[in-house]
């Protein structure tokens, strides 16, 4: 198990090194000034270039990689052209962020996804089934942004229920876990959590119902196992899969939750991401995806890992 | 079980009830703002002119200051911490300016001349322990020619230009002065082991912007970086006119217009900045009070005049300014623009009297374009190079695909290069000729036309031509260059206006743009804020309304 633990994290290691590379590269190579969003339209050339001198984006590319990785490795991201700040510490305050509510929206998810996905699977081309496949389709589906805004207008603006953007009632900026801030992260959570729900129904549904034809299903049941006792057999087959997808969704929901969080103002990386497009602040910008990628990479490491732990037998293969 | 006291009870409910009022009776007044970060606290705002709008103005003075006073008459420079200014005849590069006495950093320290000096040491001057790159992106560029700055006593400066110009009293409305002596105390906080004097400065400068503090009438109370930030008012703020009525200001980022709006309909925030504009009817019907005024801001095409370019003609230039039908854009806008006759309107100082007029007659621009050599049958094809979004691009889409349809009208065969704002914005600078503009015969960058300099120079001056400036189609005309040098070199207010009239004309009747619209600024309110004046001008006080 350890060689194996070994094995996989020094696969991981190429990986990542190849991730900052590309998020280094992909931000470089797109068009546009990266000073753009501090100097004015009709900056000199002249103080163009002292800008490009200071921020180093007067050196060569594999000049500015190595810089760029040397400091990376030592924790430095840089600092944000826009704000002066240092990046790392943009960058974690965000992660922690997109994290609770990446969490949050992951056990919504995981919760009805499974609720669906099991009823579905077991009452197959039911009532039941065709209402959670529907579910699910849309959860699939729809757009989220979209459903975003729908959730504001029905929840804030109309009924005034819960508030429509930001990340608490503020002045702190730090959280708490209390109503008061937890009221703010339900819409942008139940929102996002579609994703993954919709996705983790489809996978059960599809597991449980191979599953249940199979002959050790039926060996089970001839023995006298209940109903119960059964169903614990198939939740324990379909736990490896329905984890595998959730620990994929998860990484996606740290990374992939730009729209959602413009659209609650929620101040995580999908947020970070988007301001730091739009300043074209690079530093931030390739802070930003190296940490998620590298997120990213280690999720998927975890998920590995917790898959062999649960079926030891993809160790062997 | 504990038996709590009768008087203990009273107490607490007296203390409970006490505090609550107090919390009732403060006043807060939060604003939803377009940026998507808190723009800088440290006296030189970022976010463009938001920033100064909302961190800039509030919290800081500078030498002079626009006018906010009046939403009918054209927005102008008054005196702000200078009570005058005067330049040096015999030298026209010297400037004096007199200061006002008895004024007060929120910190207790004085402003004087030499709190002067050091603001614009720090942006001009790389030895300066306080020189801050960070801040002379965004004030170099607005004040290209000031280069120093001398005390000649505590209440009395010289400035110096690199030329002599008379634009620069309106320039200094751009840098807000900072406390030299707040700064001091956060440079000896930065720990003894950093010792590079630039990394010093920089970590001096980061804390400062988390306890800033200016002359203005509201005060820095809290910080919470990308998310809000609080000012209180100044109660001692030396211009009592000015002095706050609203206890607190809370500003929080929101750059999605749909959340601005659902945060305003559901009560977080009593003001937004440019509600999305399908949402106006909602806001206006649920009781919200909406304000906008003539912006100097346009939203133009500026042409190409290179050999290549249709438009180096001036009748195809004028016929597109006859064919377009403004009036039916603020239609599709929702009223949320200012139809485009120029870059100054009438009843502004520097409108001029122009002979040509820019309006909506279509056989008139038929008839130019027909004398230029098109027809139905032969239609001109051009390339206008625009974003999808950006900063002061208002629709940039929608208004484009009406203008190739208005144009159609006149022969105009008009196709769209899409490219993302900051491109757009790169390649504005870099000019026509550059690979950059795709071969573009025109290129579509809203600007903000506050001062002469942002408003006309860097687009007609022929020493503005890229890579120095804005003047993206390299235009060029000799007498427009006469008017230019002589309008920066008057230094009587009326008379460098008249020049300034005289030069909006001759861009008017030379037509380097398509004038199509100007900005309003919208913004939406609960009734509950009074004395709200939305000036013709990018900018609107806070320090004079008050809430209910």
């Amino acid at each position: 198990m350890i060689a194996y633990l070994l094995r996989r994290a020094g696969y991981a290691l190429p990986i990542m090194l190849g991730v900052s590379f590309l998020c280094f590269m992909l931000v470089h190579i797109a068009p546009g000034d990266p000073l753009v969003a501090i100097l004015p339209a009709d900056a000199s050339t002249e103080l163009q270039q002292q800008m490009m001198k200071l921020y180093g984006f007067d050196r060569s590319l594999p000049e500015q990689f190595f810089h760029w990785l040397w400091r990376a490795l030592h924790g430095d991201l840089g600092t944000s052209i826009a704000t002066s700040r240092p990046v790392t510490g943009e960058v974690f305050k965000a992660v922690g962020n997109t994290f609770m509510l990446a969490m949050m929206a992951t056990l919504i998810g995981f919760f009805f996804g499974c609720l669906f996905g099991f009823v579905a699977g077991y009452f197959r081309h039911s009532w039941a089934d065709r209402v959670a496949s529907f579910i699910s389709v849309i959860g699939v589906s729809v757009p989220h942004y979209w459903l975003g805004m729908v959730m504001v207008i029905v929840f804030s603006a109309k009924l005034q229920w819960l508030p429509a953007t930001g990340a608490g009632p503020g002045g702190s900026g730090e959280w708490t876990w209390d109503y008061e801030h937890l009221q703010y992260m339900l819409l942008p959570a139940i929102t996002m959590s579609f994703i993954p729900m919709g996705i983790v129904a489809r996978t059960v549904r599809a597991l449980v119902a191979e599953i249940l034809s199979q002959e050790f299903v039926v060996g089970l049941r001839a023995r006298g196992l209940g109903e119960y006792g059964v169903f614990k057999h198939v939740v324990k087959n379909c736990a490896p899969t329905a984890l595998a997808v959730m620990g994929l969704q998860l990484g996606y929901l740290l990374g992939g939750s730009i729209l959602i969080e413009t659209v609650f103002a929620w101040p995580g990386t999908g947020f970070l991401l988007n301001q730091a497009i739009f300043q074209r602040d690079l530093p931030l910008l390739q802070g930003t995806i190296l940490v998620l990628a590298l997120f990213f990479v280690a999720l998927n490491l975890i998920v590995d890992v917790l898959q062999t732990v649960f079926d030891p037998r993809i160790e062997r293969s | 079980m504990k038996i709590v006291k009768p008087s203990a009870i009273l107490l607490a409910c007296l203390l409970g009830a006490g505090m609550s009022a107090a919390q009732a009776q403060e006043k807060v007044l939060r604003i939803a703002m377009t940026a998507g970060d808190i723009p800088r606290t440290s006296g030189q705002p970022d976010q463009g002119y938001e920033g100064n709008r909302f961190t800039g103005i509030p919290m800081y003075d500078g030498l002079t200051q626009w006018d906010l006073s009046s939403a009918s008459k054209a927005s102008v420079v008054i005196p702000d911490l200078a009570l005058s200014w005067s330049v040096n005849d015999a030298d026209k590069t010297k400037w004096i300016f007199k200061l006002r006495p008895g004024v007060k950093f929120h910190d207790g320290s004085p402003f004087n001349a030499d709190a002067v000096v050091w603001n614009v040491n720090k942006v001009l001057d790389k030895e300066a322990p306080q020189f801050d790159p960070a801040q002379i992106g965004v004030t170099a560029s607005r004040m290209p020619t000031l280069r120093s700055a001398r005390k000649i006593d505590d209440l009395t400066v010289e400035l110096t230009t690199s030329e002599p110009d008379s634009f620069l009293p309106i320039n200094l409305t751009n840098l807000f002065m900072a406390s030299p002596t707040q700064w001091a105390k956060k440079l000896a906080a930065v720990p003894a082991s950093v010792a590079d004097k630039a990394e010093r400065s920089k970590q001096a400068w980061a804390a400062f912007a988390a306890d800033a503090s200016g002359t203005g009438p509201f005060k820095q109370a809290k910080f919470v970086p990308r998310e809000r930030l609080e000012m209180v008012k100044n109660p001692e703020y030396w211009d009592a006119r000015r002095r706050p009525k609203i206890d607190r200001v809370v500003l929080l980022p929101l750059p999605e217009a749909s959340a601005r709006t659902a945060a305003l309909m559901s009560g977080q925030v009593d003001w937004i900045e440019a509600p999305a504009p399908d949402s106006l009817d909602a806001i206006k019907g649920r009781g919200f009070k909406l304000y906008s005024n003539l912006q100097p801001h346009l939203w133009p095409w500026q042409f190409s005049l290179l050999p290549d370019s249709p438009f180096k003609d001036k009748k195809v230039r004028q016929a597109a300014n006859l064919c377009l039908n403004r009036t039916a854009m603020k239609e599709l806008l929702g009223g949320l623009m200012v139809e485009a006759t120029g870059i100054a309107e009438p009843g502004d100082p520097w409108r001029g009297n122009p002979t040509f007029q820019i309006k909506y007659d279509l056989p008139a621009a038929q008839k130019l374009m027909q004398e230029a050599g098109y027809s139905a049958a032969k239609p001109v094809h051009v390339k206008v190079q625009t974003s999808a979004s950006g900063s002061g691009q208002m629709q940039p889409l929608p208004m484009n695909e009406f203008i190739q349809q208005s144009l159609k009208d006149c022969y105009f065969d008009v196709q769209f290069d899409v490219v993302e704002w900051n491109t757009l914005f790169s390649s504005w600078r870099l000019g026509a000729k550059d690979p950059a503009a795709h071969g573009a015969h025109a290129t579509n960058v809203s600007a903000a036309t506050m001062d002469p300099f942002f408003a006309m120079v860097r687009f007609v001056s022929t020493k503005a031509q890229p890579p120095v400036s804005n003047n993206w189609g390299y235009y060029s005309n000799a007498e427009t260059d006469a008017i230019i040098e002589k309008a920066r070199t008057t230094f009587d207010d009326k008379q460098r206006d008249a020049l300034l009239a005289q030069l909006q004309a001759r861009i008017i009747d030379e037509a380097p743009f398509l004038f199509v619209a100007h900005d309003v600024g919208p913004r939406a309110m609960t009734a509950k804020v009074k004395g709200v004046v939305q000036p013709k001008s990018w900018f609107i006080d806070i320090a004079t309304m008050s809430l209910d």
